[in-house]
């Protein structure tokens, strides 16, 4: 049976080298979207924001903000299409970005 | 070509060292991001969707093997072997790290090329005919006076933060290559009856969310008052420029609002209050740079080469590709070669570090060392012996660089979309690669006539399809991904703004429409009309029942 869970996660660019970044529950930042924490309380969410503006702050990562993203079965991915391909890399390049290393997540960008 | 003076050189190692510094500041976190942005905006940097971007200057289009083998390289040293070329005669680099950004321009000011005004509120790099010094029906090269503008605009005290930016386009053809009509000031020449050389100076022209055609502002000024009457114009958009809404703030909007008979009012005013320091710039000098674009030294030959006719009567791909890809040269023997970088299902104006390579090669060995860069987003060898033809030919084609299309169907100008770019709303290059592949007979092609198909991925119309005779734009409709037609659109000298046809289409439903387009245009044709003429005879009402009956 297919679990299904709505919410949002924090996603940002490192600093050093603009690769999209995941915050993760331990508060580090992950390259894999399926580390994303995902956040589905709005409270959660101000918090997961404030995380980023640390984060900032701190100089690892810049423009941190949230998506609407969902779980299923386990997966996270993000519900619009910009940030499935932010995500994964060109739809037009499969051999670049983060599908290549299979860390963009187990959904394709439409679809 | 144009050679760095001291002066050049100073200021492009300077701004190399100085970026070093502002970088390593926001590294160590001693600047923030706000900060920074302007600064890295200012040398070409973005961040895009998934990497930062860097957009390379191309003045007017014009590489040497030196500087296009220097591109390759930087693809291969920084990025992932490939860079795309832009609607504004660049570069662009998509995967590109901050730490290493400035090592990356230390590379490109060793063979005198930048990122400065790449991007931000200033004048962009100054673009132009991308057969100039070549083209058979040219007055004269632009180039000089395109580098003039360079020279003029690079870290001008005074336009360095306009109201938003500004892009300037130098044509010195009657067949407008340059698209001046849609560029805040396209600068057109003419020769007087004396065969004095003058410009026809267009302001308030321009693409993106409101597009518009220039007004001619000036009719015929002498060229050693350019400088000064451009400058005029400057002061007067910077002036009375809107800076309270960056979507009203480019000059177009100033010139509809006030009316272009009060705009070149206030321009001829300016230009009479004249200026504090005399910037009108002496023969000597127009002379000195003009010495730059001196013409290479052509062979004497007859304007007819055997060897080449030979090869067209029995290689009909050659022959193909030559009627398709090779225009006339103003030199006896001499031909231009148009190098389509859109192969078919290929990405519209992407070159891998080995195609840079070959072409750069190419340049050196058979078109004195010169390369351009087309705002179609091809690249062109513009000096090449008609009895070379074959042999450029033959490399072409085992780089995958020979594909036939040039200024046909499937030529499609496609801004990078969704797949790259943080502002689109819609993906632009898989419609151009599905469609390339739909259109991809040559001899259709050629049946069809000269068609262009533009695409953008947002109402920003980087992929200028505001001027495409098929305009396709790309927008997001509740989350998904839809696509407006437009027709009619024209860069040409008959400039012209597309008009949107109807509802918009699935992106894959797109083909098909552009398909019946096609073929209603050439269903209703007349001998010798091309889609646009046909167009304008017989409205757009056709079009619309053809679409919207059958897709």
């Amino acid at each position: 049976m297919t679990t299904k869970e709505l919410g949002k996660i924090l996603t940002a660019n490192r600093l050093s080298d603009g690769e999209v970044v995941f915050l993760t529950r331990s508060a580090a930042w992950s390259e894999r979207i399926d580390d994303a924490v995902l956040s589905i309380e709005p409270q959660s969410q101000a918090a997961l924001q404030e995380k980023g503006e640390l984060a900032e702050a701190g100089n690892l990562v810049t423009g941190a903000y949230l998506v609407e993203a969902e779980r299923v079965n386990g997966y996270v991915r993000a519900t619009h299409i910009r940030e499935r391909i932010r995500t994964l890399g060109p739809t037009v390049r499969i051999d670049l970005g983060k599908q290549v290393e299979g860390t963009g997540g187990a959904f394709a960008a439409r679809g | 070509m144009y050679r760095y003076d001291e002066f050049d050189q100073q200021f492009v190692d300077q701004r190399v060292t100085q970026f070093r510094e502002q970088a390593d500041r926001r590294l160590r976190g001693d600047l923030t991001e706000d900060e920074f942005k302007p600064l890295r905006l200012m040398n070409g940097l973005y961040l895009q969707l998934h990497a930062y971007m860097l957009r390379v200057a191309i003045p007017y289009g014009t590489l040497s093997s030196r500087q296009l083998d220097r591109l390759a390289e930087i693809s291969e040293k920084y990025d992932r072997n490939y860079g795309h070329f832009t609607t504004r005669q660049n570069i662009q680099y998509n995967w590109i790290k901050l730490e290493e950004t400035a090592d990356l321009l230390a590379d490109l000011a060793d063979v005198e090329m930048h990122a400065i005004q790449t991007s931000g509120n200033c004048i962009r790099n100054v673009t132009t005919d991308h057969w100039a010094g070549a083209a058979a029906d040219e007055l004269a090269d632009p180039r000089p006076v395109a580098e003039l503008i360079r020279q003029w605009s690079s870290l001008h005290p005074e336009f360095s933060f306009l109201p938003r930016k500004f892009k300037i386009a130098v044509t010195g053809a009657p067949a407008d290559r340059a698209a001046v009509k849609v560029h805040d000031i396209g600068l057109r020449m003419h020769l007087s009856e004396s065969g004095e050389r003058g410009w026809e100076v267009i302001a308030g022209g321009g693409q993106g969310r409101t597009p518009m055609i220039g007004v001619t502002v000036r009719e015929f000024l002498p060229e050693k008052e350019l400088l000064p009457y451009l400058e005029a114009i400057m002061r007067v958009y910077n002036l009375h420029g809107r800076r309270d809404n960056k979507y009203k703030a480019r000059i177009k909007i100033l010139v509809h609002e006030i009316g272009a008979d009060t705009f070149r009012d206030e321009v001829e005013a300016e230009y009479a209050r004249g200026s504090e320091i005399d910037i009108a710039v002496s023969q000597r000098e127009l002379d000195r740079i003009a010495a730059y674009f001196a013409p290479p030294q052509f062979e004497e030959l007859p304007n007819w080469s055997p060897r080449n006719e030979e090869h067209k009567a029995t290689n009909k791909e050659f022959a193909k590709w030559v009627r398709s890809n090779v225009a006339p040269h103003k030199q006896d023997g001499y031909a231009i070669v148009n190098i389509s970088l859109k192969p078919e299902g290929g990405i519209p104006g992407d070159a891998t570090a080995d195609q840079m390579r070959t072409v750069a090669d190419l340049g050196r060995r058979f078109s004195f060392d010169e390369i351009r860069v087309s705002h179609h987003q091809n690249l062109v060898l513009p000096h090449v012996r008609q009895e070379d033809l074959f042999d450029v030919w033959q490399i072409l084609s085992a780089a995958d660089l020979a594909t036939a299309n040039v200024g046909l169907a499937s030529d499609i100008i496609a801004c990078p979309g969704l797949d790259y770019c943080a502002l689109a709303t819609a993906r632009s290059i898989p419609v151009a690669q599905s469609l390339s592949r739909r259109l991809a007979d040559v001899e259709r092609q050629q049946d069809i006539g000269p068609l262009r198909i533009n695409i953008s991925g947002c109402i920003n119309a980087c992929g200028h399809h505001h001027v495409g005779h098929i305009g396709i734009l790309g927008l997001d409709k509740k989350g998904e991904e839809f696509y407006q037609i437009t027709l009619g659109g024209s860069s040409s000298e008959d400039a012209s703004i597309g008009k949107i046809l109807g509802p918009g289409f699935a992106g894959e439903d797109v083909p098909d429409a552009i398909e019946t387009i096609i073929n209603t245009y050439v269903g209703l044709r007349q001998p010798d009309e091309t889609f646009l003429s046909t167009l304008k005879r017989i409205g757009a009402q056709p079009f619309k029942e053809a679409l919207y009956e059958t897709v």
